[in-house]
């Protein structure tokens, strides 16, 4: 009995703790966003889409410079990204079955998925900036898109892995060649998982900072121009919130809300569509 | 009558036949041709990937060329970091990136694993989804969200809070007191390590859950039929079945630790010396090249930068490609 009573205490103990780090979890998720939202919203203004970045130690002020760059930035980023991400994605799972070459590609996309972003920025500085163009908006979408292209491969070929091969071989069984197979049949019937990649992509560039550090830089004005640095919400946040401005301060709380609710947005979104959809 | 019709229509379809035949095999000639040149344009996006690697590796090796003759393999044993005297070594933010990924590994294996168990085995069926949604939701806030939540919130809570109580209570004995010394700023290596931990959490818990959710439900059933308690099936039969597994979740979580930026370059003080302290400030290979990389000097300064993020590039993909090659390893038994 006295054994039994002890298996029973080591158990509840157990299950006890777990419920406890769930409970941390949870309640880590609820501070974080509390604070986000309670110092976001403070800085939510009209003033803060339609004025530009301030000048240090003038007042008010807002991100609009910010948020047109990083909508550019992230917008041509998901213009490269989506196309390579997926093309390379059908090769894995329509041509890749068996040989090495698959075997490495799926290897280094899942390493490539998880590797410092901060890398990435170095590589297209030494690429783009360091070479050639100097700062500029495009090195801040090729390093964003390096970081999306994995995402995209790698759901597009989990998704297109779904198909049952009964509908690859009725539609081969009709003389469909392969690319028409791969593009009109397979792909499309996942569509919406390929959709979903490409918004988790989004989702996951969109917040990206270290590689926009030394490649788009920042901009305190406005510009359209992307052979020009540019600015972009993440890197303004990090910079505003190490300043000793305070309106600067509360406009680094306003654009983390910003993009912490965009990316949220995305993934329930995708999360949604994915379950409707298949 | 009927039988010249007959054969009139077999003389008709015989050339028509033909025609049709030579159409096809033009047709199938056009599609063999478009096949080809589409397989090579996917292959070739496939390669881009490879390539972009390959390009990374390359490219940092070069830059980092300068640096490594300068100083030899001691670079990465030096703790030299002085840009004044043109002197650099790698030891300092070796030394940072390591304690802060360690403690948050230290904090968020417990706890992931905690999560894990409780989403797999002792939670309700209707919470199921939703928790794990927010679990997975956690993973997706960009971590330089944690990393503004970190300096402004966690940061002056825990220099108030925690540190002067830790610093009464553990302060004056021998050797642990000097892991606790020194001004309590909130920022610091433990800090970044527990904002750390906080963002890895939800990555190592994921795969938990995943893996132990491959573990068969008769060798669960057969022990629970036993008379085991839940902890005990979790700690006899899930754990060992899924070890490899486990070990690959919290692999992935080390290679995100190692290589973060923002989450740690906010709270951990960006000081260039090793304090021995756990509340001293310090720097991360991650945070160094992004406090110091946009206005490093031309030469000595920038190549030095470089080797550090071919040191932490080469560092992560060997720890993520042991994850990936340990998490195949499990799931591939989930066939067997």
């Amino acid at each position: 009995m006295e054994h039994y009573r002890r298996r029973m205490l080591i158990n509840r103990l157990g299950i006890g703790l777990s419920m406890l780090a769930m409970a941390f979890g949870l309640a880590a998720l609820m501070w974080i966003l509390w604070t986000l939202f309670s110092k976001g919203f403070a800085a939510l203004s009209w003033d803060f889409f339609t004025q530009d970045t301030p000048a240090p130690g003038s007042e008010g002020g807002g991100l609009r410079n910010a948020i047109v760059g990083s909508v550019m930035i992230v917008g041509f980023a998901t213009l490269v990204s989506t196309p390579i991400g997926i093309l390379a994605g059908i090769y894995l799972a329509e041509y890749g079955d068996t040989s090495k070459f698959a075997a490495t590609t799926r290897f280094v996309t899942d390493i490539m998925l998880s590797a410092p972003s901060i890398v990435v920025g170095l590589f297209v500085y030494a690429l783009m900036v360091a070479t050639v163009g100097g700062f500029s908006g495009w090195a801040g979408s090729v390093a964003l898109s390096l970081i999306a292209i994995p995402v995209v491969v790698r759901t597009t070929e989990n998704m297109l892995r779904l198909v049952p091969s009964s509908l690859r071989e009725a539609a081969f069984a009709i003389g469909a060649p392969r690319w028409q197979v791969s593009l009109k049949v397979t792909l499309r019937s996942v569509k919406a998982g390929v959709v979903t990649g490409v918004l988790l992509a989004i989702a996951r560039v969109t917040g990206e900072t270290a590689p926009l550090l030394f490649t788009a830089l920042n901009n305190q004005f406005f510009s359209a121009d992307m052979s020009e640095p540019m600015g972009n919400l993440p890197v303004v946040i990090f910079q505003f919130a190490m300043s000793p401005y305070d309106n600067w301060i509360e406009l680094a709380w306003g654009g983390a809300l910003l993009i912490a609710l965009l990316v949220l947005a995305i993934n329930i979104g995708a999360r949604v569509l994915f379950r409707h959809k298949t | 009558m009927e039988e010249s019709m007959a054969w009139k229509t077999v003389r008709m379809t015989d050339s028509a036949a033909h025609a049709q035949v030579d159409a096809y095999a033009v047709q199938v000639r056009i599609f063999k041709h478009q096949d080809s040149i589409f397989h090579k344009l996917t292959f070739l996006f496939a390669f881009l990937v490879l390539a972009a690697l390959a390009g990374i590796l390359i490219s940092l090796a070069i830059e980092a060329a300068p640096a490594f003759r300068a100083f030899g393999p001691a670079f990465l044993w030096s703790e030299a970091w002085s840009v004044p005297d043109d002197e650099f070594g790698a030891l300092i933010s070796i030394y940072g990136t390591l304690s802060t990924s360690l403690i948050a590994l230290l904090i968020g294996v417990p706890v992931s694993f905690g999560i894990a168990l409780f989403l797999t085995e002792s939670c309700p069926g209707w919470l199921r989804r939703p928790l794990g949604t927010a679990i997975e939701l956690l993973a997706g806030v960009p971590s330089i969200i944690y990393g503004i939540w970190g300096l402004f919130v966690f940061a002056p809570l825990f220099a108030r809070n925690v540190q002067p109580w830790v610093q009464a209570g553990f302060g004056d004995l021998p050797v642990i007191g000097g892991w606790f010394a020194g001004p309590p700023l909130g920022i610091g290596i433990l800090s970044a390590g527990i904002v750390l931990a906080l963002m890895v959490i939800p990555f190592i818990a994921s795969v938990m859950r995943d893996v132990f959710d491959t573990v068969p439900a008769v060798l669960k059933e057969s022990a629970y039929g036993l008379g085991c308690t839940t902890w005990e099936v979790v700690w006899n039969i899930v754990l060992p079945y899924t070890r490899v597994g486990v070990i690959g979740g919290i692999m992935l979580g080390l290679g995100r630790a190692l290589g973060e930026t923002m989450a740690v370059t906010f709270v951990i003080g960006n000081a260039n010396r090793i304090a021995g302290s756990f509340f001293a400030p310090g720097n991360s290979i991650a945070s160094l090249l992004a406090n110091e990389f946009g206005e490093a000097d031309p030469g000595l300064h920038t190549s030095s930068l470089f080797a550090l993020g071919l040191v932490l590039f080469v560092i992560t993909c060997v720890v993520l490609g042991l994850s990936r090659w340990l998490v195949h390893r499990a799931s591939a038994r989930q066939g067997v």
